[in-house]
């Protein structure tokens, strides 16, 4: 979290400005800025062709850009080499050196610095004891597994202290609990550290566990950077909304009454009144895409259960997943049914398909996004 | 399906006989007390192995062969190099039809690249020696070097490059330190495959050497004379057992390049037809 | 403006010119000068050791209607075309059996299919004259075995001999490409087959072979261009009537003095061959697409 009083003092480590890159007739990048702040872990979240790898290569100085400008730290980035940057990366692949063992690896940028064997490898046990690797040293790198090779590469990156660690999808060709485990210790080590990182994914849990702030990019844009929570709760687009977890959508009427009061015509779901912060990017009366989580919606079991508003459904489908259980309803006066999540706490039961429900749901949980061709 | 098994396990040890069979004649006469090559056999003797020590200009040829061989192993290797890195790494204008120029050899026949370059060499004036012979024997021999590094370079992730110069190296540094590396086993593949090919090709130095020539060149003028050929036999043989030692280290650091990339292809014959 | 020079030349193309510079230079001066020097030389006449540089066609018109070249030519042609196919033939099943039912052992296999071929050509030629001769290994064993009385005289010094001695030459060089081919054919589709009715020769001839076709048709290529200018076989064993145009346009550049002649002698091989493989890629082509691959 990043602490409100600081917010003065906060640092743009990074700043893209209009940046461009076209290969050739293709625009894999099309006018992206941004300010990414010292000591933030910043995702880059997006689908595959999105741009976002071409972008941290561009911020990492394998490509120049065709067109804008990078600044990292201040200093303009044109025609500076990707071996003249204050930028490390964790390669996708991890690219580990083959031919080198864990610490010829790790304290392979060092050896331009010509440190000298003791403080070498001084830093060298340092870093591995870092990354939960002591005693690694001479092990060879065909006999490390995928995650010890994840932590090798980052030691190697973090030895070189760059002002920004810049990671390519360094978790998509881990296991399910690997990655979960290592998503935390990422997250750990960048508070550790102290370090800018810039992480690339296409996953948006990843995303979501592990960054302070997220820019979300679709063909070469980015649309919206913003917290986790934020971009969760408040996304300033459909496509953003479904990229970012599950989300019910349903066509409505915004309906203006001055700047202060807001009315959503909502179809069988009612006239409900709305604040200004449900509503991410400016809209005119007239045609609206609502959109509510299915945690926001709620299965009403008792009579005596109330919430704000209440329609009645048949369940249709339920998916159980342990902790949580996804039922799919279809509400009468709705086309699509909804996606409704209830947590499976003690003494609740799982509702039967064909089992007629109560929906009960409160207006602060909409969110009114423009209509539009996606 | 057992008997079409059976039909073929025998067609393949007779074939097997049949590729065999002049090979086996090497130490059979090699070893046999008569200058006549023919049967019925004499008795054993290691005679015509001693007498090779005694001929001068044998061991000349040998040496220039060896010179010769070296020569063009290294020089195709280092031409095999530079091309291949050019084809696994960048593209740039043209870039097909030189990799197919410059592969072109191999289709060749060789008295034609002889005969060729004997014309030009005269036409420049230029006296014939070992080094018009290395020329000739490199053109030839680096499409195989550029096979073998092909391959090499291929097999090698380019992120290992770009990590290279994300910690802060030179591409000269990344050179050295990865790239060389790398490739190593398939550089002395390439070294040792030039290096063979070298050693018995004889059409283009039968073409292109002077006064001093080459071993296959050696031989032939000996196969005129009858008295000489069991000298050849025992010679002949010698150089079976030289390539076999060849052979196995080729077949060593091919196994070392494909361990140390972890990978499964193997360079054959086929990826010449790949580019 | 100098920037977008200063981008060129540190730009992936600039680089990959400058790496292959040096073996492209290399080859254009040793390859392409002479193969061009070679094209001209055909086109102008030689009188003993005078080189006439004029333009003209006399070379190639006696290169072409001359009985004695034309004969030449075709026997060469004939000769390839015949080690090409029996090399190819045979060596097909050997590949089949190492790739199919090689087991463990296939590397082994391939080591010793190529030892014999470790050794040096001109001396596995003169091997096989030791042993196609009148007195040779072959009669003699033959003799003692009491299969003939005479010894066999059609096996040496013609083109039969040629023809044997090329046919064990090229074995190597077709039994790797087409193992190789073989090797890459997923042995699922062959089952697929066997599941839906075909039995094993029409298995082999639906799927094997023309997933195999690429092997046999490098194999074939790689045999039949070079066979045609080979030189110490028709020499060593050939006698009169296997000689092979190389030995005449050898005679051409050193005996009779007549380079230009056999320039357009080694012109015309070449160019006849090449049109020979392009056809037969083609007509290959065409057979592949007819059978659905």
């Amino acid at each position: 979290m990043i602490d409100k009083l600081k917010i003065d003092s906060i640092k743009n480590i990074v700043e893209l400005d209009g940046v461009e890159k076209h290969f050739g007739e293709i625009a894999a990048l099309d006018g992206v800025s941004a300010q990414i702040r010292e000591g933030e872990f910043f995702s880059l979240l997006g689908p595959s062709g999105c741009g976002k790898t071409t972008l941290l290569r561009l911020i990492a100085g394998f490509e120049q850009p065709t067109k804008g400008n990078i600044a990292i730290d201040g200093s303009q980035m044109h025609g500076v080499e990707a071996n003249e940057r204050p930028t490390n990366m964790v390669f996708q692949s991890y690219a580990i050196f083959p031919h080198l063992n864990v610490e010829e690896n790790v304290g392979y940028g060092l050896k331009r610095l010509n440190l000298g064997k003791d403080e070498t490898a001084r830093r060298v046990n340092e870093m591995l004891k870092l990354v939960d690797l002591d005693n690694y040293n001479k092990r060879p790198a065909h006999a490390l597994s995928g995650g010890q090779r994840q932590r090798v590469a980052l030691a190697r990156s973090l030895i070189m202290k760059p002002k920004v660690l810049l990671l390519d999808e360094p978790l998509s060709s881990l296991d399910k609990n690997l990655r979960e485990q290592m998503q935390v210790e990422l997250r750990h080590l960048q508070r550790t550290v102290g370090i800018t990182f810039i992480l690339v994914t296409h996953d948006q849990e990843e995303a979501l566990t592990m960054s302070d702030r997220i820019a979300v990019m679709f063909e070469g844009q980015i649309v919206q950077i913003a917290s986790p929570q934020e971009l969760y709760s408040r996304p300033k687009s459909k496509r953003v909304a479904s990229f970012i977890g599950v989300m019910n959508f349903i066509e409505g009427q915004l309906l203006k009454d001055g700047d202060q009061n807001t009315t959503v015509d909502a179809g069988i779901l009612g006239n409900v009144n709305v604040s200004p912060d449900q509503i991410p990017m400016p809209l005119n009366s007239g045609p609206v895409i609502i959109g509510i989580r299915p945690e926001m919606l709620t299965l009403l079991f008792e009579d005596r259960d109330r919430t704000e508003f209440e329609i009645s459904g048949v369940i249709l489908e339920s998916t159980y997943f342990g902790d949580m259980t996804y039922y799919t309803v279809q509400v009468t006066g709705l086309k699509s049914p909804l996606t409704i999540s209830m947590r499976n706490t003690a003494g609740r039961r799982v509702l039967d398909d064909g089992e007629s429900a109560r929906v009960g749901w409160g207006a602060e949980s909409l969110v009114i996004l423009k209509k539009s061709e996606v | 399906m057992n008997s079409n098994k059976n039909t073929l396990k025998v067609f393949a040890y007779s074939y097997l006989l049949f590729l065999y069979s002049p090979v086996l004649l090497l130490p059979i006469f090699a070893f046999n007390d008569s200058t006549i090559i023919s049967f019925p056999l004499n008795s054993f003797t290691f005679k015509w192995f001693a007498g090779l020590t005694e001929e001068t200009y044998l061991q000349e040829s040998l040496k220039n062969s060896l010179f010769v061989a070296i020569s063009t192993s290294i020089l195709s290797t280092c031409l095999g190099l530079l091309a291949s890195r050019a084809s696994a790494r960048y593209e740039f204008f043209g870039k097909k039809s030189i990799l197919s120029f410059l592969i072109l050899p191999l289709f060749l026949p060789e008295i034609i690249v002889g005969v060729a370059l004997l014309v030009v060499l005269m036409q420049l004036g230029l006296p014939l020696s070992l080094w018009t012979v290395i020329l000739g024997h490199t053109l030839v021999c680096t499409p195989f070097s550029i096979a073998i590094l092909n391959s090499a370079f291929a097999n090698m992730d380019m992120s290992l490059e770009e990590a290279s110069l994300d910690l802060g190296e030179t591409r000269f540094g990344t050179f050295k330190r990865v790239i060389l590396p790398m490739v190593s086993p398939g550089l002395i593949s390439s070294l040792l495959i030039g290096f063979t090919i070298s050693l018995d090709e004889f059409i283009i130095a039968f073409f292109l050497t002077g006064t001093e020539t080459t071993l296959p060149v050696y031989i032939w003028g000996q196969l005129r004379f009858p008295a000489k050929l069991p000298g050849v036999m025992a010679l002949g043989f010698l150089m079976l057992l030289l390539s076999l030692v060849l052979l196995s280290l080729f077949e060593y650091f091919r196994r070392r390049m494909n361990r140390i990339v972890e990978d499964q292809s193997n360079v054959q014959f086929g990826d010449l037809f790949k580019t | 403006m100098m920037d977008r020079v200063k981008n060129w030349f540190s730009s992936d193309s600039s680089r990959g010119l400058t790496l292959i510079g040096l073996p492209f230079s290399f080859s254009l001066l040793l390859l392409a000068a002479p193969m061009l020097l070679i094209l001209f030389l055909g086109f102008w006449t030689q009188d003993y050791l005078v080189l006439e540089r004029s333009f003209s066609l006399d070379n190639y018109i006696e290169a072409w209607s001359e009985p004695m070249y034309r004969d030449l030519m075709l026997r060469s042609l004939g000769i390839s075309a015949t080690v090409t196919l029996a090399t190819v033939m045979l060596a097909y099943p050997m590949a089949y059996f190492i790739s199919f039912h090689g087991g463990n052992r296939k590397a082994l296999w391939l080591f010793l299919v190529t030892i014999p071929f470790w050794t040096s050509y001109l001396l596995r030629v003169f091997l096989w004259k030791v042993i196609l001769g009148y007195n040779g290994v072959l009669n003699s064993s033959l003799g003692w075995l009491g299969m003939i009385e005479e010894p066999l005289t059609f096996i040496l010094y013609n083109a039969n001999a040629v023809i044997i001695t090329l046919t064990h030459a090229w074995a190597p060089f077709a039994i790797l490409p087409i193992y190789v081919a073989l090797e890459k054919i997923d042995r699922s589709y062959l089952e697929a087959a066997a599941d839906l009715g075909d039995g094993p020769l029409k298995s082999f001839l639906r799927i094997t072979l023309p997933l195999s076709m690429t092997g046999v048709v490098g194999a074939a290529l790689i045999i039949f261009i070079p066979t045609i200018g080979d030189y110490v076989t028709p020499k060593l064993v050939g006698g009169k009537d296997g000689l092979m145009i190389a030995n005449m346009i050898q005679v051409q550049f050193m005996k009779a003095n007549n380079a230009p002649l056999g320039a357009s002698l080694a012109v015309s091989a070449m160019g006849i061959v090449s049109i020979i493989s392009l056809v037969f890629i083609a007509l290959n082509r065409r057979w592949l697409r007819k059978r659905g691959t």
